[in-house]
């Protein structure tokens, strides 16, 4: 953490020249809890940063999701090419603050634009990505049922901007299919003792742009509820982005996530600051 | 109560019946684009990733097209003179990055014009869609 707070600082500070930032600002999203650019939990077809055509950006992310008997601590970074590939790692550590303890899982994923563009492509931006996630300490979620500490996420996001929708503003609409064994996003393993399959969810994000430096919006993702133990529900939030300049953004929102290993009604808080370059 | 009912609907009517200015007029007409037109080409100057597409092209004739054609996608009155984009841009090789870059740019002197956030995304609605007869030819 202090780590990722030093090279944020330092890269804003000593933010590289040489690095050509030519995407409009915005139009990278921001940082996803799961180190994809997206909003906070939904990744989209947006690649990280500022990255045209034959240039590469790299960004960092801390995020925090704190609800009633949980907090979600996230840390990541990313590299962009081309405003094509993706290439991204986190770390998520899950404290299970009134049961007691901590889970936690590394997230590496990548991400390809296969057709469209955000602006300026009447076909949506479409982007596969897919997140190879391995949980550290399997002992718990093996005691509630869990089959595998490791699991593979892929899907396929589509992202548009609509100019001038609501009040002259412009509107970003994104839907995300996801393959996935995932219990609680992978921090409660994969797969059931009784399922190995892979379930198809779907997310989906609206942003409406106010202006070119803050976003509001709202996310929903759908989740599989496959251990015995306790019910998992779907996830949704309600976010504001503020675009500081092409190196800083800061969101906010706030968050449901429903039931979580038997602890009802998760609500709170959703804090990111991510540094891009 | 009742009144405060037909003052709210009053003053709906009233917006609603006020006459849309149109998207040329919300831009300043002549003088705005003008303006726009100029700040453009400002940008372009100093913009060493884009400014060499620009090495052999004469400026006057391509500041009188540019702000043509705005003024007439605009609904101004104007009759745009040029070739189509696809023609004018074919061997130039426009990027992403290049369209990035001068979208940006008109971002940036809309908003140093002043020109409301609601007529910038009209003007970008109707510039966007030409990426895919500008770039990459």
């Amino acid at each position: 953490m202090k780590i990722t707070l030093f090279t944020l600082t330092a890269g804003l500070v000593f933010s590289c020249s040489c690095a050509a930032n030519s995407k409009i600002i915005a139009t990278g999203g921001t940082s996803s809890i799961e180190g994809s650019a997206g909003g906070g939990i939904v990744p989209w077809a947006v690649i990280n940063g500022y990255a045209s055509s034959g240039e590469m950006a790299a960004t960092a992310f801390i995020s925090r999701v704190g609800v009633d008997d949980f907090t979600l601590n996230s840390v990541g970074a990313s590299l962009a090419y081309d405003n094509n590939w993706e290439w991204s790692v986190a770390r998520q550590r899950f404290a299970l603050d009134s049961i007691g303890g901590e889970l936690s899982q590394n997230i590496i994923a990548v991400k390809y634009r296969l057709a469209g563009q955000l602006l300026y492509t009447a076909l949506p931006q479409i982007s596969l990505g897919v997140q190879y996630k391995k949980l550290h300490d399997f002992t718990l979620p093996q005691a509630v049922g869990a089959r595998d500490d490791s699991g593979l996420d892929v899907y396929l996001a589509a992202s548009k901007v609509l100019f001038n929708q609501v009040a002259g503003r412009n509107l970003l609409l994104n839907t995300t299919l996801r393959a996935t064994k995932a219990n609680q996003t992978g921090l409660l393993g994969f797969g059931s003792a009784d399922n190995n399959n892979y379930r198809l969810m779907f997310e989906g994000s609206a942003a409406l742009l106010l202006n070119y430096n803050v976003a509001i919006g709202a996310e929903f993702k759908q989740k599989p509820d496959q251990l015995a133990f306790a019910d998992e529900q779907h996830w949704r939030d309600v976010f504001v982005a503020w675009f500081v300049n092409k190196h800083l953004s800061v969101t906010a929102g706030y968050v449901d996530l429903g039931s979580i290993a038997g602890l009802n009604n998760q609500q709170g808080y959703y804090l990111s600051v991510e540094g891009a370059w | 109560m009742r009144w405060l009912i037909i003052l709210v609907l009053t003053l709906i009517t009233a917006c609603s019946q006020t006459p849309t200015p149109s998207l040329y007029q919300q831009l300043g007409g002549d003088a705005g684009i003008s303006a726009i037109t100029d700040g453009l080409l400002y940008e372009i100057e100093h913009d060493s990733r884009i400014v060499h597409h620009f090495a052999d092209t004469d400026i006057e004739r391509f500041r009188r097209l540019l702000a043509e054609q705005l003024c007439e996608i605009s609904g101004g009155p104007c009759t745009y003179t040029g070739g189509s984009m696809a023609e004018s841009h074919t061997g130039f090789n426009i990027t992403l990055a290049d369209y990035d870059a001068l979208v940006g740019h008109l971002i940036k002197v809309m908003q140093q014009q002043h020109i409301s956030i609601s007529a910038q995304n009209q003007l970008l609605a109707l510039l966007a869609p030409m990426y895919k007869d500008i770039s990459y030819r």
